[in-house]
């Protein structure tokens, strides 16, 4: 954006200094999160979205240094990470900081705080930022967090069938083995069985090899 | 009456009568179908009840009250209609640090008077020889934890904001924090002072009762607007905790108390044992220090929330400029705690028992308490700061 009208606080903000997009992009912002996936699916989202100065802590040591050392705009966090508490300080230290700090809260905004505090992350403001210019970051944040629990669920339950495929496999193999059944008569037995008992196949196989590890 | 509720809880020792409430069957004896949610931090504990995503939960004692004042955060009146725990918190030092301690002392380090006036030695020693300065772990900004460090170095003429570094640790990074020497000293809770003493690192310098003898330290905390909404739930609750507090303390029950806290929290139940009978390991090599008051579950008068302590912590909050000082806020924070509402679900008539110590507070070094009397206490506790507060207050 080259021809860039000079915003009201250009001097704050020298490489932007234009309302909107340029201006914002420039804003540096943190992630800290213990999860690097996840941690890393929201830095990709930020830079999609054109956010050019993303990092990422994930070695909570020492956090404060760390981000006074990197100086943000914005900082975001999990909610999972015990070291919220530790960001809380940073509202009232008046030696180290250079800038005042406030959590994105507002009582104009409930809808917001509880849309983050459902997706799990929370964010943190540093100096004089106007509470709008965040809400797109804070939107992103909360998209990519519900996104990253959807593929979390996912992956959870892909674990889970194939955890099962190999008990039913297993159990086949025992009852083929001790009744001389076919593969097919074995699943149908357990399928029978079942239904009979109102359960799941998986929890029949399950029962299958306990039995068989006690007749051992 | 509302019968499912959600509680949310930090996993400490302090916690018990929430934990045995439900894990021993006097919630459901209540009516009540108790879901405890384990967290991770108090900045969750406070943003998940003042959102309504719990009903109530286990919160540092100031904590309440900083959330009726708009102090550091939203505005959300709070109130404690019971309190979980009185005490139960440990300043230790590294083995390096007791060790210059020692070295500078004048007198019996188990006494506060002295050991921070050793601190003093130490700290202006490091200044002199350019060495870095103490670090000091504490839980969050608005914890007895912190007030009580404060209140120990600065009876020395250690300035916390000043002469040493403050930080904010979740407790369980408090043993790594002391063992890698990025903090030299801490304030917290049970089990972590014990974990530290167990572990080797660490050397229990004072029990929090030695600093101030009976404070408030955990509470039960819920939105004043629904103890409005719900006032049958809220007797229940106040009544299971009651029972659960009692049956927690009585030495018949140790044994099954500890083992159920400990699979809750993630401790030994020897270490609860120790904590529960106040009988703490204080050193690596296995010296013992025991106080009957290290953590009052129930005993004394413990549950009934006390004006005296919302008003001595308002005093830390204003001495520490988290706060400006008026009556009206003073009233505020007094009003946060609800002993009222703790004598109509007992039944009981309010109570005129004697407290001791006679001002209900017994700090370690001046005047007794007056909550009125806030002013004269910053004189006389030398207050450096009387700057304008860091924090705004959203009225």
């Amino acid at each position: 954006m080259p021809e860039s009208r000079k915003g009201p606080d250009a001097a704050t903000q020298p490489q932007g200094g234009a309302q909107g997009g340029l201006r914002d992009s420039s804003l540096k912002i943190i992630i800290v999160d213990e999860s690097p996936i996840r941690a890393a699916i929201l830095e990709d989202g930020l830079r999609e979205a054109g956010f050019v100065q993303v990092q990422r802590i994930d070695e909570t040591r020492n956090l404060l240094a760390r981000i006074y050392a990197l100086d943000p705009d914005v900082i975001l966090i999990d909610l999972e990470n015990p070291s919220r508490d530790v960001l809380e300080q940073m509202f009232q230290m008046s030696r180290i900081v250079k800038r005042p700090i406030a959590m994105f809260v507002d009582h104009s905004d409930a809808a917001s705080i509880q849309a983050s505090v459902d997706a799990g992350v929370s964010a943190y403001i540093v100096g004089n930022l106007q509470k709008d210019r965040i809400k797109t970051i804070l939107d992103l944040c909360i998209s990519r967090f519900n996104a990253f629990s959807r593929l979390q669920c996912e992956l959870d339950e892909a674990k889970g069938a194939l955890a099962e495929r190999k008990i039913i496999d297993r159990a086949k193999g025992i009852l083929m083995k001790a009744k001389g059944l076919t593969e097919e008569q074995a699943y149908a037995l357990m399928r029978k069985t079942a239904m009979n008992e109102n359960k799941k196949i998986a929890e029949i196989a399950q029962s299958v090899i306990t039995a068989a590890e006690l007749f051992k | 009456m509302k019968a499912n509720l959600r509680i949310g809880y930090i996993p400490l020792i302090d916690a018990t009568p929430i934990l045995v409430a439900v894990d021993h069957g006097f919630a459901e004896a209540e009516g009540l179908d108790v879901e405890i949610v384990r967290e991770v931090s108090w900045s969750n504990v406070r943003d998940k009840l003042n959102l309504g995503l719990f009903d109530a939960a286990h919160m540092l004692a100031p904590l309440p009250m900083a959330s009726s004042l708009g102090i550091g955060h939203v505005k959300v009146p709070l109130i404690v209609p019971f309190t979980l725990a009185l005490n139960g918190n440990a300043i230790t030092v590294s083995p390096a640090l007791y060790a210059e301690l020692s070295h500078v002392v004048d007198g019996d380090l188990t006494d506060p008077r002295v050991s921070s006036r050793a601190l003093h030695r130490v700290v202006a020693d490091r200044k002199a020889r350019g060495v870095p300065l103490v670090n000091f772990g504490m839980t969050f900004p608005f914890s007895n934890h912190n007030y009580q460090l404060r209140f120990w170095m600065s009876a020395g003429g250690v300035d916390p904001d000043e002469d040493v570094q403050m930080v904010v640790l979740p407790p369980p990074y408090m043993v790594d924090s002391l063992t890698s020497g990025h903090v030299d000293c801490f304030c917290v809770g049970a089990p972590w002072n014990s974990v530290a003493v167990d572990n080797g690192v660490g050397h229990i310098l004072h029990f929090g009762r030695d600093i101030v003898r009976r404070m408030s330290e955990k509470v039960l905390a819920v939105r004043d607007n629904w103890a409005g909404d719900n006032p049958d739930t809220l007797s229940a609750l106040i009544r299971a905790l009651a029972k659960a507090a009692a049956y927690a303390e009585d030495p018949a029950h140790l044994g099954a108390v500890c083992e159920s806290i400990g699979r809750r929290i993630g401790a030994t139940p020897e270490i609860i044992s120790r904590t529960l009978k106040g009988v703490l390991k204080v050193t690596a090599d296995g010296q013992t220090r025991s106080s009957d008051e290290y953590i009052l579950l129930e005993r004394r008068g413990a549950n009934r929330p006390d004006k005296a302590h919302a008003a001595w912590m308002y005093a830390d909050m204003v001495r520490w400029r988290q706060a400006p000082l008026t009556d009206d806020l003073r009233l505020v924070a007094e009003n946060t705690f609800r002993p009222d509402l703790y004598d109509h679900a007992l039944g009981h008539p309010p109570s005129l028992d004697v407290i001791d110590p006679l001002d209900r507070v017994g700090a370690f070094y001046g005047p007794d308490f007056v909550a009125s009397g806030i002013a004269g206490h910053l004189e006389a506790w030398h207050l450096r700061h009387n700057g304008r507060p860091r924090l705004h207050v959203v009225r």
